[in-house]
């Protein structure tokens, strides 16, 4: 220690902050326009051919009658929402059973689950309504500003006239499609030539203006300018189907072993060395959500295989063969890369349990569906007051119980009580006390019925007595329906 | 803790620092449309501000363009639930009883209505649903101190019972056989146990023709000579299972020695005509209507 300070004596770190190392990332990244190219090959032609049934299906369903008789809705779909029925061909489902639409959400699941864990992204890359709808106004787009090139060049070009014109054409297109979408749905929910008629007529009312404008406004936004930032940023659904994929699943793969190392190709230039990969950029140029396959499977991917068909047009005027990309399993790359050819792995424990997860809970409904009953009973017993005691010592029991006829004819069912000894039934209203009443029900509709049950001090077990109302169909009118319900009988402690 | 920001070797992609178990947050910048959003909200959040009630000061709060309060809202919803229900309230007011009661609609409004009228004006002593209390007699059953047909129980709402206020009120007494005197205290016991025999009850220890003389002379020109009763008197049935003041032995002596009387207010002036005509037919839906 001479006393003099030595600078050098001190050791440099290498460290920055976190807040200057946070300030060299973007904290919001700009979109990068994508200008997908026409393509043509078997996946276009898939893809082309599920747009058209899709959106053939969609259009057209609201159209389709079905004859259910006199006062009932011929439409064979239709969601009636005030009268509260849904009608599915020759399915009516009541507000009661909309345990249906879970069990058909649930078969969704697992529909998706197993083609996912099969075959990939084809939900999302041929029959989502994203996909199929921006395909729609990507092809609107094409046809009035032309394919990538011209569609960069007219992006990038000044605002002429002729730009001014093909942008208005295109966003008038986009509109008629958005409000042809928007209308369609609403078909959904009323009766479609009624409906229409009104519309033509002006005749609008104002949910229906807001369901179409809403849906007109999505169509729009979503197809129009949203694409594939729905798929990156919004939905879900990439997030977790990553769980369902493995090394068996087929998902649009690049045979990277036989492609690299990728290069230009000049004409009469040594080959040797060189993979299959011209790196011409074909399926970038296509792919509508703007990657590049070659860099391995990732989230943008929506496995719509179009770059496949691009890939194949390129490989076959070179003369080289195809599926350079490929509809492929990871084990499958693997296996051929070491020059074998091992076959595809369908049956696996996943897919099988999937699958007969599927079976078994799509048989569950349709069965349920099948044998489900066309009446119903509910009791709803009075707690206020439990129990009435009568002035010859009797008790007496309010209940509230509701007949639902789902059949289209008014229905006559007599209505029994079943383990309450020497109990009699009043139905108010109609007076009288009786061991079995009858109760006319109507037709369609749930027929409440105020009843006394009437029964002997002496018979009851207490507090408490378990009994069964008993409803059963005139059998001269059809085939014999009965329905049970179990409640209890309240009277005073013993 | 952000610890060191650094590139992922896989992905290029730069990380966030984040670190769990050895699993490396990437740092994905957000879409600027997404930011754009975040700013569309805090444009409409603004046109809130100015259009409903918004930043409130001492006194008082900025009220918005619209002039909009949850009082003047409910006034509203409520002006328009009067508007919608008066046509069936003004048919109401006009019918008779049985006319309103054999139109299944306009039963149902009245029902409903002398339902939510019965909860607020009459539940406190009839308990809901008309179930009765000790004193309070029970709506729902199959007797009737003054009739129950709808002309009597609209009678009894309107002018009460036992109420001096009003000239046409129900009125009924009976006399204080023991606190007055008039009976002595073995004939009153004696009483009680015929009396609850009349209903069934054993007539054990007493002599019975000495009784039954004794019921004749000083119960029997109200209560009838087999205890049946008189509404016309307001004199409860005696042969029944029904007591309002309990139906022991005990309770019934202490009625005999020093009757209690309930009172009832007479709702002719508190309520109005479709009201009580709801509440009517709500307790003559009961159970025990005739």
């Amino acid at each position: 220690m001479d006393g003099t300070p030595d600078p050098n004596a001190i050791a440099i770190e290498d460290a920055e902050s976190v807040r200057a190392q946070r300030k060299k990332l973007p904290l919001y990244t700009p979109r990068v326009k994508v200008f997908p190219k026409r393509v043509s090959g078997v996946f276009r032609r898939l893809k082309t051919t599920a747009l058209v049934v899709l959106l053939g299906i969609y259009y057209l369903a609201p159209w389709l009658r079905w004859d259910r008789g006199p006062g009932a809705p011929d439409q064979a779909f239709l969601i009636d929402m005030p009268s509260r029925r849904a009608y599915f061909l020759w399915i009516e489902i009541w507000p009661q059973e909309v345990y249906y639409l879970a069990g058909l959400l649930i078969v969704g699941a697992f529909g998706l689950f197993l083609v996912t864990s099969l075959f990939g992204r084809v939900w999302c890359g041929f029959t989502c309504p994203q996909t199929v709808w921006t395909d729609l106004f990507m092809w609107v787009e094409r046809w009035v500003e032309g394919d990538r090139n011209a569609r960069i060049k007219l992006d990038q070009g000044a605002w002429t006239a002729a730009k001014i014109t093909k942008r208005t054409i295109k966003h008038l297109l986009w509109l008629l499609i958005a409000l042809l979408t928007g209308g369609a749905w609403i078909l959904y929910f009323h009766d479609a030539p009624t409906l229409v008629q009104d519309l033509l007529h002006l005749e609008i009312d104002g949910a229906v203006l807001f369901f179409i404008g809403l849906f007109t406004a999505t169509t729009y936004l979503l197809a129009g300018f949203a694409r594939e930032q729905v798929c990156t940023y919004m939905c879900p659904w990439p997030r977790f189907q990553a769980a369902m994929l493995d090394e068996d699943t087929l998902t649009v793969t690049y045979e990277e072993w036989r492609g690299e190392p990728r290069g230009h190709r000049k004409k009469d230039q040594d080959l040797s060395g060189l993979g299959d990969c011209v790196a011409c950029n074909q399926c970038v140029a296509v792919c509508p959500t703007g990657i590049d396959i070659r860099d391995g499977s990732q989230l943008e991917c929506i496995g719509c295989a179009l770059c496949v068909d691009a890939c194949n047009s390129v490989m076959a005027a070179l003369g080289r063969p195809p599926d350079l990309i490929t509809y492929d399993s990871v084990s499958r790359q693997l296996g051929r890369e070491q020059g074998a050819t091992p076959g595809h792995r369908l049956v696996r424990p996943r897919t099988v349990m999937y699958a007969v997860l599927l079976l078994l809970i799509g048989g569950a409904i349709l069965f349920s569906l099948w044998s489900r009953p066309s009446v119903g009973l509910n009791v709803i017993r009075d707690r206020n007051p439990l129990f009435v005691k009568l002035s010859d010592g009797s008790i007496r029991n309010g209940f509230t119980v509701k007949i639902l006829n789902k059949q289209r004819r008014q229905r006559d069912f007599a209505l029994a009580v079943n383990g309450l000894s020497d109990a009699t039934v009043t139905v108010v209203g109609q007076g009288g006390a009786h061991s079995t009443v009858w109760l006319a029900a109507d037709p369609d509709a749930v027929t409440p019925f105020r009843i006394f049950v009437t029964a002997p001090a002496r018979r009851l077990e207490g507090k408490s007595t378990p009994f069964l109302f008993v409803i059963r169909e005139n059998a001269a009118d059809g085939p014999e329906e009965v329905q049970r319900h179990e409640t209890v009988f309240r009277g005073p402690v013993k | 803790m952000p610890t060191k920001i650094e590139k992922d070797a896989v992905s290029g992609q730069d990380t966030t620092g984040h670190e769990w178990d050895g699993i490396k947050e990437l740092n994905t910048p957000l879409p600027r449309w997404w930011l754009y959003v975040l700013y569309a909200t805090i444009v409409i959040s603004i046109g809130y501000f100015i259009l409903y009630p918004a930043i409130p000061w001492g006194t008082g709060y900025t009220e918005g363009l619209l002039g909009h309060t949850e009082r003047k809202a409910l006034e509203k919803s409520m002006a328009a639930l009067r508007a919608s229900r008066a046509v069936y309230v003004d048919e109401i007011a006009h019918a008779p009883l049985d006319e309103i009661r054999a139109q299944p609609k306009l039963l149902e409004f009245a029902t409903a209505g002398g339902k939510s009228a019965f909860a607020d004006n009459c539940a406190p002593c009839h308990a809901g649903g008309g179930a009765g209390r000790p004193g309070f007699p029970s709506l729902a059953d199959d007797i009737w101190l003054w009739g129950g047909k709808l002309a009597d129980i609209e009678r009894t709402i309107r002018h009460g019972v036992r109420w001096d206020k009003d000239e046409d009120t129900r009125v009924s007494d009976m006399p204080r056989f023991g606190a007055d005197n008039i009976l002595a205290p073995a004939q009153i016991e004696q009483l009680a146990t015929y009396v609850l025999s009349l209903s069934g009850g054993a007539a054990e220890g007493i002599d019975i023709a000495a009784a039954a003389a004794l019921y004749a002379e000083n119960c029997a020109s109200c209560h009838g000579p087999a205890g049946q009763g008189n509404r016309e008197v307001g004199a409860p049935r005696l042969a029944d299972a029904v007591w309002l003041y309990g139906g022991s032995r005990e309770a019934v002596t202490r009625q005999i020695a020093a009757p209690r009387h309930g009172v009832m207010p007479a709702w002719g002036g508190r309520l109005d005509t479709a009201t009580i005509k709801m509440l009517t037919l709500y307790v003559h839906s009961l159970g025990g209507g005739e």
